[in-house]
């Protein structure tokens, strides 16, 4: 059978039996809403289901059914015995059509208007007709003996016809198929033959009777309940999580006994058990596998049914839709994949159906035909991520305004001093839909409530993005608390910790005396690596486990963490391996500490707790000046938005200035004394080198004695000293330049920890110190003493890379022109630009980087151009990725070298070609 | 070292509504029970890790068969003295509240008493403040005092903290 119907017959034959058994304690408590809108959501997932699989009889009752229940659910129909007697009947049809369809894979012939027509009249608030009040409703076949079925019979209102009844039985195979040759009267005579056929037979004649002797109220359900074990249901075995996490416990202390036993047998090399043992480890090791595999599931299982339901949505609607799926082999725990399953397919349903525009509004808007729906699972920092971009036409914000005031969500007043983002997360309350018209698939306002319900019940979130006229992205976060993690076990006070390994970038050791040294900044550790400054959290301040060692260690272990785009180094005593730890939380009196995201069992027998790098990069931030209260609030306000490490300084006056930390190779303080004068301009001998120094502006001085701070930016054998007063801080912050000035050397101002900064061109001050700072990169250039210069498209939403790069690419020789988002590209090339190269950013609102990219290789006219990918994420996996999707290389962010290295082989090569 | 006698082995007549059976502990001499049914393990010294940034009373985290216990030290709780110069390592009972399992360090651990209603009182009012919030009341024994503890609220670290 095929994959998707089964699973389609087990899902609906679970939420039948719910649904029997929710309806009828509603009949008992007809104002818990809680029952309602649970029955609510099974029904329309059903229908929805449906829909999709192309079952229009099932989809029929059900959507009847359904506007009954939503009549109910606005409190425009009473709950009463004969609504609820009619609703379940339509359940009883349901069932009836289900266990056809698991045996024939189709639908049973016949309509079920007569059932539909009282769903209807009922849910127009009229009784129902007198004849089906008289005789209640539901699909009552008369309870038949087989041959008598056929017999004439006038079919009543919501019955079955005798002609229907008659192709269901003979479509069953009933014993009769199995056990040749069949008297027909055996059937009657083994009501009890254990075959799933037979009994689903012999359920109905009981339902039928039942219905109208106990007016259809519990009895019906229960009865037919037993009848319907579906066949395919019983293929496979739901076991409950708890029994797997049991088992799992158990593994794990019979792979610690087994490490136990191996450990005293070690030492012996001749001793008798060291065969049987051997077979112990190789039995409890594949036990643990396979105990593990049971829970984890790629998420590719969870879209495997999108792509289906995409296309025949895309038929339906008449959309050309395109759906990427990257990242399936994500693995994500069983238990938590069951969970994002239906709020997944709801949301790319919900893009399909609301989100992408038709052709023709597309082709106006100016948007390719083919409307795109990316799903992204991927993860970070210990979480799962799981991104849903569309690029249609977004959240209507004036509608889901006249929607709030009008359900009495919240008042105009009330929404005008909200930000759009705010606005825009009413639609995941319940009830809420904008869609204008109530079609099969959705608009009923049952989704996002759903999926926010869903993913909360995990202890993810959602998150919601979405630009009117550019399209939409979800990013769900998940916790990967159920799930083993591979962890880094380090030590730190005498106590050992683990770290993830997911979020562990790389280790460095360091010595008083090797070139890696930790240096201080106002206190503030940092750690040069390879010309970058990196900012340092000493793990023992962090977990108070006792003053930082006051006499220098001999050696200390860096730990490189990555959270997001921020790199940071976790300073401890010792490194240990790596260890397969299963991740356990924490009790409930230490939840609060947020430097600890669970603790674990190690092979030793030993607990360790396990540091969440989110909560130590939010510790961090919090020392760096800002406080708690207000990097949340800024964090919320500002998420998603790339955060960068700002050095922050004082030169020629109070105010405050600052510069990317990644920009700076090093901080020097030099000797007032050993300034020299170069051509009336002060220089400085540094590593064998002359090193001008540079003023920020003319009312900055060198100081008369003492010590100078000054900021080294090195490129090749070259280095530059900018004279400052004083550092003040290193900031963790979004870098927006809120005012943008025309002096020179000044990006702009920004706010920065709560306080406006300069953000100061390091590039102006760089040419100001050597003319041809940039000259190596054009010397080498193939094109350099030409006229025409070459042009280059940059992609970046960063304004501040934007005005970093472009003085920067225009001195080596490009011509630019910056744009600050995938469409605003994509629309120079309708209007038929070209370009030599393009460099692109990756993570970008709206269209990232990779569907950029895509776009560009997926049209003639762009198709040659070479693209660079410019990223803050430079890993292997990225790099791979990029390559993919036709990105010709990959350059890490601020790595201005190979950015022109870069460009310039490849525009060569292009030009060349 | 499970030294609790089973309920189920004591005549019906002795587990009465008139008796209780109390586990027996000392912290510096002083003797305190707690309901027997509460009482999953008793276990001799163990290897804590320590948890950095838990609240003081909270003594760390131990691995009691595969489940990490939170170890919680009574002494601290009560608002005692660390012990100085320990001769002997403590022993810790091991308490099950709402599934979570929670580990009670004290000195040692004594017997279990069959105590009757009748020598039960209330908390005397001159008990310290700390004391009298952790101990339902008092039992008089022959030569000592048993009060008992409230291990609700004495794993409650929350709610006395804020």
């Amino acid at each position: 059978m095929d994959d998707l119907l089964s699973e389609f017959l087990t899902e609906t034959s679970e939420s039948i039996s719910v649904l029997d058994v929710a309806l009828v304690n509603l009949e008992q408590n007809p104002n818990d809403r809680e029952i309602l809108q649970n029955i609510f959501r099974l029904v329309h997932t059903i229908k929805g289901t449906c829909g999709f699989l192309g079952l229009p009889r099932l989809e029929a009752v059900a959507h009847s059914a359904e506007n009954v229940l939503g009549k109910f659910r606005d409190g425009e129909l009473e709950v009463g015995a004969q609504a609820v007697t009619l609703i379940l009947g339509s359940i009883d049809r349901i069932k009836l059509i289900l266990s056809h369809l698991e045996q024939h894979e189709a639908e049973p012939e016949g309509n079920d208007q007569d059932l539909i027509v009282q769903l209807n009249a009922m849910a127009e608030g009229k009784a129902p007709p007198a004849a089906a009040a008289a005789a209640p409703p539901p699909p009552p076949p008369p309870p038949p003996p087989p041959q008598a079925s056929v017999s004439k019979k006038e079919p009543l209102p919501g019955e079955l016809s005798d002609e229907e009844l008659q192709r269901i039985f003979d479509a069953t195979p009933g014993p009769a198929d199995m056990a040749p040759p069949p008297p027909p009267a055996q059937e009657q005579s083994q009501p009890a033959h254990p075959s799933e056929p037979h009994e689903t037979k012999a359920g109905l004649p009981a339902s039928a009777a039942g219905l109208p002797a106990t007016q259809g109220e519990s009895k019906a359900p229960a009865m037919s309940g037993d009848a319907k074990e579906s066949a395919v249901a019983a293929q496979t075995i739901r076991v409950n999580v708890e029994l797997l996490e049991n088992l799992m416990t158990l593994v794990s202390e019979l792979v610690l006994t087994r490490n136990q036993l191996l450990q005293m047998v070690r030492g012996r090399d001749d001793s008798e058990f060291s065969a049987p043992l051997q077979r112990l480890s190789h039995i409890t090791t594949d036990l643990q596998e396979g105990v593990m595999k049971t829970r984890m599931q790629p998420i590719g299982n969870a879209w495997a049914k999108l792509p289906r339901i995409v296309r025949d949505l895309s038929v339906e609607t008449g959309k050309k839709i395109d759906l990427q799926m990257i990242g399936a082999e994500t693995e994500l725990d069983r238990q938590v994949l069951e969970l994002i399953k239906d709020p997944l397919t709801h949301m790319v349903r919900n893009s399909a159906d609301h989100g992408l525009e038709g052709t023709e509004d597309r082709k106006k808007a100016g948007k390719p035909e083919l409307g795109k729906i990316v799903l992204n699972a991927y993860h970070e920092g210990g979480h799962i991520i799981i991104e849903i971009n569309d690029d249609g036409r977004g959240l209507n914000m004036g509608r889901i305004r006249t929607k709030i005031v009008q359900n009495g969500l919240a008042s105009e007043a009330e929404l005008d001093s909200m930000s759009d983002q705010q606005i825009q997360q009413y639609i995941f309350k319940a009830g809420f839909s904008t869609a204008e018209k109530v079609t099969s698939v959705s608009g009923r306002g049952v989704g996002m409530d759903v999926v926010r319900t869903n993913i909360e019940k995990i202890g993810g979130t959602i998150e919601l993005k979405s630009v009117e006229g550019k399209g939409t992205n979800f990013t769900i976060k998940i916790p990967l608390t159920l799930a083993i993690v591979s962890a880094l076990i380090v030590e730190c006070g005498g106590e050992r910790f683990a770290i993830p390994q997911i979020s562990v970038l790389e280790l460095v050791r360091t010595t008083g005396t090797s070139e890696n040294a930790i240096e201080m900044i106002n206190n503030a550790p940092v750690l040069r690596l390879r010309d970058r400054l990196l900012p340092l959290v000493s793990l023992k301040t962090l977990l108070k486990l006792g003053k930082p060692d006051d006499e220098k260690l001999e050696e200390t272990f860096i730990v490189v963490a990555q959270v997001g785009t921020y790199s940071f180094g976790i300073v401890v005593d010792r490194v240990f391996d790596t260890e397969e730890i299963v991740v356990k939380p924490v009790a409930p009196i230490l939840r609060n500490i947020t430097m600890f995201s669970g603790n674990t069992i190690l092979g030793d027998g030993s607990v360790i707790m396990i540091l969440d790098p989110n909560g130590i990069a939010a510790a961090t931030g919090a020392m760096a000046g800002s406080s708690q209260a207000a990097e949340q609030a800024h964090l919320k306000d500002m998420h998603g938005e790339e955060k960068t490490s700002l050095l922050v300084f004082r030169a020629g006056g109070e105010d405050l200035k600052a510069v990317p930390l990644a920009l700076v190779a090093r901080l020097e303080e030099i000797d007032v004394g050993a300034v020299e004068q170069s051509h009336g301009k002060p220089v400085v001998q540094y590593r064998g080198h002359l090193m001008p120094l540079i003023m920020v502006n003319e009312r900055c001085q060198l100081q008369t004695e003492g010590r100078q701070a000054v900021l080294v930016f090195s490129d090749h054998e070259r280095s530059m000293g900018l004279v400052v007063d004083e550092i003040v801080d290193i900031v963790e912050d979004v870098l927006k330049v809120e005012i943008t000035v025309a002096q020179p050397g000044l990006i702009g101002t920004a706010v920065i920890a709560g306080r406006a900064t300069d953000v100061i061109d390091a590039g102006f001050y760089l040419t100001q110190a050597f003319g041809d700072w940039f000259g190596v990169a054009k010397e080498t250039s193939a094109f350099g003493e030409e006229g025409a210069s070459k042009r280059i498209l940059l992609v970046d939403d960063s304004l501040f890379f934007r005005n970093l790069l472009t003085p920067l690419l225009s001195v080596a020789g490009f011509e630019v022109t910056a744009v600050e988002a995938v469409d605003k590209a994509l629309q120079l090339r309708e209007q038929g630009y070209t370009f030599d190269a393009i460099i692109s950013d990756i993570e970008m609102p709206g269209l990232n980087g990779f569907q950029f990219a895509e776009a560009v290789r997926g049209d003639a006219r762009w198709m040659t151009i070479p693209m660079i990918a410019l990223s803050s994420h430079a890993t292997e996996k990225d790099f791979e990725r990029g390559r993919k999707v036709g990105f010709n290389d990959y350059v890490a962010k601020f790595d201005r070298d190979a950015l022109l290295e870069t460009l310039n082989q490849i525009v060569t090569l292009g030009g060349a070609a | 070292m499970n030294q609790l006698v089973p309920a189920g082995k004591r005549s019906l007549a002795e587990v009465s509504a008139e008796t209780q059976d109390y586990v027996t502990m000392f912290i510096d001499g002083q003797m305190f029970g707690i309901p027997v049914l509460t009482v999953q393990d008793v276990l001799g010294p163990q290897k804590v890790t320590r948890i950095p940034l838990a609240p003081r009373e909270v003594a760390g985290s131990l691995n009691l068969r595969g489940r990490i216990v939170t170890a919680i030290d009574v002494r601290r709780r009560l608002g005692l003295k660390d012990r100085e110069g320990v001769t002997k390592p403590g022993m810790s009972v091991v308490v099950d509240m709402n599934g979570e399992l929670y580990s009670l360090l004290i000195d040692s651990v004594g017997e279990v008493l069959s105590l009757r209603s009748a020598s039960f009182e209330r908390n005397p009012p001159t008990l310290d403040a700390l004391w009298r919030e952790f101990s339902t009341g008092i039992y008089r024994l022959d030569g000592k005092l048993l009060v008992v503890l409230d291990v609700q609220r004495l794993l409650d670290l929350g709610r006395s903290e804020s």
